[in-house]
């Protein structure tokens, strides 16, 4: 275990947190302003890469096809809200839970229809198709890319939330929406805004993640139950607590899974170390909720 | 007589002359095909499909000279469905033949309540081990192959290249332990490290940071499907392709190198049947394909029309009476059909005895990413399970 490894796989933790974040801060603005359980979130980040998918098939363009990939995911996002969402507001959680994962099979079922069966693929953008040197280890730089994109997300996020009006009544309709909503505030246009932009962000995931993932039907599943558990940890409503419950994630999924089997080599006999440490490391972030549930049922940044 | 009565006689005798007539003539034998068909899985069983179908229209509808009714059944990748699905075939359906079987949970769910009732069962895909061993059944037909063997060959393969040091990597289920143990039965350098990914994992990120670092001489996995693609484009990602061999299983076949194409250019594939095998029932087969879905055929298809040859030889055999079972699994286990494969014979578990190769992914003559035979580390090999199958 080198310096350079453990420099490589912190890199590694942060983007995938980065990317991971995008997937998180929508999710926590309509779990925490609308008190609504979306699970067809991850089904935006699917849309998000099949969108930038075939564009790019059509123009042979990444810069065309993220933007398409990105409004796309928003416009599925505000239709679904208008439609679907809107009425599930003043429903109960379990409501909320069957409708939305009927939405989920729903859109598996209509990728499969329009895009056939089999994996799309998204091609690199050529200016990062070269891997470089990261301390001595190969690298793949369209991962600073995605880090770079999930930064300044971040920023203009920070931005928007906190030094504009329609930030500030986001953060009131997060903290209290009965009494956002009895100060005159435009309700419907709130929701559809907020909802919309979660849906872009997710779009967004989708678009960074097409180049390095297999795009294809269910897809949007693992990513969602990961941004599930980041918003629990980080504090429903709170884009700060997205951001860094996201790293926090990311950085512990990606060291678990890597320098936990030395530690448990160490520690246990081998092929003892070898049986348990795949178990035990698909478990650490669960672990890590399970653990600030119980000491901070809030979360750690609300 | 009246003129009534003579029309109601003649129409009579009209009727009992046709049902005479019918009744000569054969009813088609029912076959099930149960396949996934639906899901991110779903070109797997529709190939099984495809290539069953290619056979059986090349046939005018028959195998073996009678005509035949395919009753084509999706699986959803449940096991639990599968069941249904074959207990309805058998009970309501009275099939005399199941073919296809995509996955090996589900085929471990419904060998027995297949085989059992006395029903054929013709799997052109799963070939879990305990069916190859100690629960085999003499009803139960396998046209596909073992998956360990692959893993033996690629052992061997390994010891020849001489690489000395090998990382491997599968997910963490029961399928990817067999097969990475099978590897080590064969293997004789040293194994750096052994590890265990997440199910559905979409980014190896991680993992792949960590080859690198242990710079071993190759890499060997088994990464089926969209885990598939996901590593081999991600190890391309960084460059490793050119610099660490990757010796693969599942992760660049006929149903993930269209999502590939180039970025799979180098790495290596086990395998039982390639398009560039050199015989003339596989340039036959080859050639009616590319004709009809203007793409190489995968090992699924190519599995399936194997399965589609062998029970129309062995209804041949019986000449249409399937219902003699002694006489059609003889006429089964004697596999008297030419295989794409070239020779093709059952072992006593009813998997076949045949080739091992390696594959590499590389362009072929008409410019298409394909796979190209380069070594042949096992050559008429039973596989390492069928001494343990002692009812057949």
């Amino acid at each position: 275990m080198t310096t350079a490894l453990v420099i490589a796989q912190l890199v590694n933790g942060v983007q995938f947190g980065v990317l991971l974040f995008l997937m998180s801060a929508g999710l926590t603005l309509v779990l925490g302003i609308m008190n609504c359980i979306n699970l067809m979130h991850g089904s935006l980040y699917m849309m998000g890469a099949y969108l930038a998918a075939a564009a790019y098939g059509q123009t042979h363009s990444f810069l065309i096809a993220a933007a398409a990939g990105v409004l796309g995911t928003m416009m599925v996002g505000v239709v679904v809200e208008r439609l679907v969402m809107s009425r599930l507001y003043s429903r109960s959680h379990l409501d909320q839970v069957l409708a939305t994962f009927g939405l989920i099979l729903f859109f598996n079922e209509v990728v499969r229809i329009v895009w056939g069966p089999a994996a799309l693929s998204m091609e690199m953008p050529r200016l990062f198709a070269q891997p470089i040197d990261l301390v001595g280890l190969p690298y793949p730089p369209y991962r600073f890319a995605v880090l770079g994109v999930g930064v300044l997300v971040a920023g203009a996020l920070y931005l928007l939330i906190h030094k504009t009006r329609t930030g500030i009544v986001i953060r009131a309709a997060s903290a209290n929406p009965a009494m956002t909503r009895s100060l005159g505030v435009n309700v419907k246009l709130l929701n559809m805004l907020v909802f919309g932009l979660g849906a872009a962000l997710a779009g967004l995931a989708g678009v960074m993640a097409s180049p390095i993932v297999a795009i294809q039907s269910g897809m949007g599943e693992p990513i969602l139950i990961l941004t599930l558990v980041i918003i629990v940890t980080g504090g429903i409503g709170s884009v700060r607590g997205a951001f860094y419950g996201a790293l926090i994630v990311g950085v512990v999924d990606t060291v678990g899974r890597t320098f936990l089997p030395m530690l448990l080599r160490q520690l246990l006999e081998h092929s003892y170390a070898q049986a348990v440490s795949a178990t035990i490391t698909s478990m650490s972030i669960y672990v890590l909720m399970a653990i600030v549930l119980a000491v901070r049922p809030q979360g750690l940044f609300r | 007589m009246r003129v009534s009565t003579i029309f109601a006689a003649a129409v009579s005798i009209v009727i009992a002359a046709a049902a005479a007539g019918t009744a000569q003539a054969q009813a088609p034998v029912k076959i099930g095909f149960v396949g996934v068909l639906s899901g991110p899985q779903a070109l797997l069983g529709q190939d099984q499909y495809n290539g069953f179908m290619l056979f059986v229209e090349h046939n005018g509808g028959k195998l073996g000279g009678v005509p035949v009714e395919i009753l084509k059944e999706d699986s959803q990748l449940k096991p639990e469905l599968a069941v249904q699905i074959v207990q309805k075939l058998i009970e309501k359906e009275q099939v005399p033949i199941i073919t296809g079987v995509t996955f090996s949970n589900e085929m471990m769910a419904i060998q027995k309540p297949v085989t059992e009732k006395g029903v054929f069962l013709i799997g052109s895909n799963a070939g879990p081990s305990p069916i190859a061993g100690p629960l085999c059944s003499p009803y139960q037909f396998i046209t596909s192959f073992q998956l360990d063997s692959m893993a033996e060959g690629f052992g061997l393969f390994a010891n020849d290249k001489g690489y000395k040091r090998v990382y491997l990597m599968a997910p963490n289920y029961q399928a990817g332990k067999d097969f990475l143990a099978g590897f080590k039965r064969t293997y004789k350098g040293e194994i750096v490290d052994e590890v265990y990914t997440a199910m559905e994992q979409p980014d190896y990120l991680a993992e792949l940071t960590q080859v690198a670092a242990a710079a071993p001489d190759a890499v060997f996995v088994f990464y089926p499907g969209a885990m598939g693609i996901n590593f081999v484009r991600q190890y391309n990602q960084l460059g490793l392709i050119k610099k660490i061999p990757l010796l693969s299983q599942g992760a660049v076949d006929g149903s993930t190198l269209g999502a590939l194409q180039d970025a799979a250019l180098g790495v290596y594939n086990g395998a039982v049947w390639g398009p560039d095998l050199d015989n003339a029932a596989n340039r036959q087969f080859v050639d009616e394909f590319e004709k009809k879905y203007h793409r190489i055929p995968t090992m699924f298809a190519a599995q399936s029309y194997d399965a589609a040859q062998l029970i129309s030889s062995a209804i041949a055999k019986v000449k249409g009476n399937v219902s003699d079972k002694p006489a059609f699994m003889a006429a089964l286990a004697a596999a008297d059909f030419p295989s794409v494969r070239g020779d093709f014979k059952f072992a006593n578990n009813h998997f076949p005895i045949q080739n091992i190769y390696v594959q590499q992914v590389a362009k072929d003559a008409k410019g298409r990413v394909s796979l190209e035979t380069v070594a042949t580390p096992l050559k008429n090999y039973r596989d390492t399970y069928a001494a343990r199958c002692k009812s057949n």
